[in-house]
């Protein structure tokens, strides 16, 4: 039984407001040959600047540190190339730093970028991700990223890090979801929903047309997950711009949208699946320790926590956001949010490790509509519509760059331009896309608050990125 | 003419004989569809690593001595007092304290239960294993920790009881020198280089 002292379990807290002004991201697809990782990133830091109505040169003058995300130096065989992509945007002789935290990069970037802002050290920071995973062949893509697992321990084992994830997945589906097959098509129902919302994002490398009974033909990778369970490898970049209040006000002031309160917080576990330990389930505030008591009974197999079946850092950087910034209970608080939905089944354990439902209930966020743009059941809006965007199956996994691209997506609803950005005309035909016939427009109405989650590999890092209007807060001093 | 990169430890150094890279050609990458024009270039490498596997050194050359090494806490004054690991710790992750080396063959004979499992269709390169790959999780009696390894035989199921089995001909002196077979299964049906 491990436990942890008050002082770990501190509330974090920012010494001064943080803003995000803009965001920014490149297209993305499986394989980019006709750029450099530089011209993606560029792309991306153009359009931050377009929306702010603003001119590359005009807002570089306000950055004072820059944090790259990046994952996989050996995908393009360049060590330090944060280096080179921040001589390229132009940006010495300012302070800059890499950061890698696996599938979580993205999110690790945001939070060093506002724990910078926060502590008064820069007004403006520059959170910048990219990953390029088009430069080897897809089994030697396999091989590499596999050496993020214990590669003593784990990844002679295959040198498949599906496999370390996949002995989770099975120990979810057969304790929470009792190997049925209602719980299968509901898995195959977030393929159909990601890569059907990733149809209408002009930015999306997987858009596809898709029914559940596609997704249960789809050829098996690690049963119960098939090909189509499975996020995307992708290529691209992916840009935010974090100030403090009188930078965000300045910053904004020909704009169309206003600067929105950010949050940033994180939490891990170990790289092993195999050193996990038993704990006491960490509550978030809309649980009680109660509820969790016959958890065992009820799902036989299912009283060993974090197990295999929980992420632990998921819920740590929940634990850690939700009191930060105020938040209840999830469901409520939020309008919208971006899940790391690496696996379908990863996707509904992450519902739990976050509180929209108990640990073992995870498939009734799914089940219920909740989780739509618009309620299949009711016809009416979802409760929490998650991964318009299409999430990590249908829009992309480019990894240092995927924690960002959630927050640029949950930062457009918020500013009521998600219509614009992703219906553009143009932006479909300078990406070589056609724009469906049938495009929806997902923004959500009035939406002031949301959340995104990035995660690594078997939940070693995971970040909780919580934005918020600012005339829509949930407590006066977060 | 090339041969193997070899290592030894001489004078607390370590001393490198035989090639540890080769040389080879950059390749043009063209682009098919615009004129043959020059996309980019290939570039190969072959390289041999060197890696030293510390104070867990002793774990990997037990299992081609046909015994599992684990580690337990032993600090009096630790919450994780009697905690067994396996994974081999050297530390105690609660006290950072060198663990006392403990064997646990026949513990894993006795207890070995599967917790958890994959069967895995595909793999990544340099895969040394037979596919579709068994990917178990291994729970014993008194371990605080679940054992992530490989079915050499049959079918994996949760709360199935399996045996440990080693490789002692031909070791790799890597984690693969250790797999399990269902408990109950004869030596004479072991795969060839694994014994009990
Ligand atoms: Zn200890």
């Amino acid at each position: 039984m491990i436990t942890f002292s008050q002082q770990q379990l501190k509330t974090p807290r920012y010494l001064r407001p943080v803003y995000l002004v803009t965001a920014g991201q490149s297209k993305y697809a499986r394989a980019i040959p006709e750029k450099r990782t530089e011209e993606l990133c560029i792309d991306a830091f153009t359009m931050a600047a377009e929306l702010l109505d603003l001119t590359p040169a005009e807002l570089k003058k306000y950055i004072h540190t820059c944090y790259y995300g990046h994952f996989a130096d050996h995908f393009g065989d360049q060590l330090l190339g944060e280096a080179l992509i921040h001589d390229r945007l132009g940006l010495d002789p300012l302070g800059n730093v890499g950061i890698k935290s696996g599938g979580a990069t993205g999110g690790s970037t945001l939070w060093e970028a506002a724990k910078a802002v926060a502590s008064g050290y820069s007004d403006c920071a520059l959170a910048m991700g990219w990953e390029r995973m088009d430069e080897v062949p897809t089994d030697e893509g396999n091989f590499l990223i596999a050496s993020a697992a214990d590669r003593d321990w784990e990844s002679p084992l295959g040198q498949i890090y599906t496999g370390y994830y996949a002995v989770m997945a099975q120990k979810y589906w057969q304790v929470f979801g009792k190997a049925e097959a209602s719980f299968r098509r509901t898995l195959a129902e977030i393929s159909v929903k990601h890569h059907g919302y990733a149809r209408f994002n002009p930015f999306a490398h997987g858009p596809m047309k898709i029914t559940v009974d596609d997704v249960l033909v789809s050829p098996v990778v690690a049963d119960p997950l098939r090909a189509l369970d499975c996020c995307l490898m992708s290529v691209g970049a992916a840009c935010a711009v974090l100030c403090d209040e009188d930078t965000a006000v300045e910053l904004t002031k020909n704009s169309r949208h206003k600067p929105l309160r950010v949050w940033v917080t994180a939490g891990s576990h170990t790289l092993r699946p195999a050193d996990r330990r038993h704990m006491e389930i960490p509550l978030l505030p809309n649980e009680t320790a109660d509820q969790y008591k016959d958890l065992g009974k009820e799902f036989p197999g299912g009283d060993r926590y974090p197990g295999f079946t929980g992420f632990l850092a998921a819920r740590m950087a929940a634990y850690y956001g939700y009191r930060m910034a105020g938040v209840v209970d999830p469901m409520e608080d939020f309008d919208v949010i971006e899940l790391h939905d690496a696996f379908t089944i990863s996707d509904v354990q992450t519902y739990e490790d976050i509180g929209l439902r108990p640990y073992g209930y995870g498939r009734d966020f799914v089940e219920s509509g909740d989780c739509y743009h618009t309620n299949p059941h009711t016809g009416r809006p979802g409760r929490l519509p998650s991964n318009l965007s299409g999430g990590l199956i249908g829009c992309m996994h480019a990894v240092g760059a995927s924690g960002i691209m959630q927050v640029f997506e949950i930062a457009t609803q918020l500013w009521g331009r998600w219509s614009e950005i992703h219906g553009d005309e143009k932006r479909w035909k300078e990406f070589g896309r056609e724009k469906p016939a049938d495009w929806t427009d997902l923004q959500v109405e009035g939406a002031k608050r949301a959340l995104s989650v990035s995660h690594a590999g078997v939940g070693s890092h995971v970040t909780a990125t919580i934005l918020m209007d600012p005339d829509h807060l949930l407590k006066k001093d977060a | 003419m090339s041969s193997y990169g070899q290592v030894q430890v001489k004078g607390g150094r370590y001393r490198f004989r035989g090639d540890f890279h080769r040389l080879e050609q950059h390749m043009p990458i063209r682009d098919a569809d615009h004129g043959w024009r020059l996309v980019g270039v290939t570039k190969p490498r072959d390289m041999t690593y060197v890696h030293s596997y510390g104070g867990e050194a002793l774990f990997f050359e037990s299992l081609s001595q046909g015994k599992l090494f684990a580690t337990k806490c032993e600090n009096p004054a630790c919450e994780a007092n009697g905690s067994i690991f396996q994974p081999f710790r050297i530390y105690c992750p609660d006290c950072l304290s060198r663990c006392t080396v403990i064997d646990m063959t026949e513990l894993a004979k006795q207890t070995a239960t599967i917790h958890t499992f994959m069967v895995c269709e595909r793999s990544g390169a340099f895969n040394v294993l037979d596919k579709p790959i068994r990917f178990i999780n291994i729970e014993f009696d008194g371990v605080s920790t679940i054992l992530f390894s490989y079915l050499l035989m049959g079918e994996p199921q949760i709360g199935m009881r399996v045996a440990p089995v080693f490789k002692y001909y031909n070791p790799t002196y890597t984690i693969l020198d250790l797999s399990w077979v269902p408990a109950g299964t004869k030596a004479e049906a072991l795969p060839e280089g694994f014994l009990f």
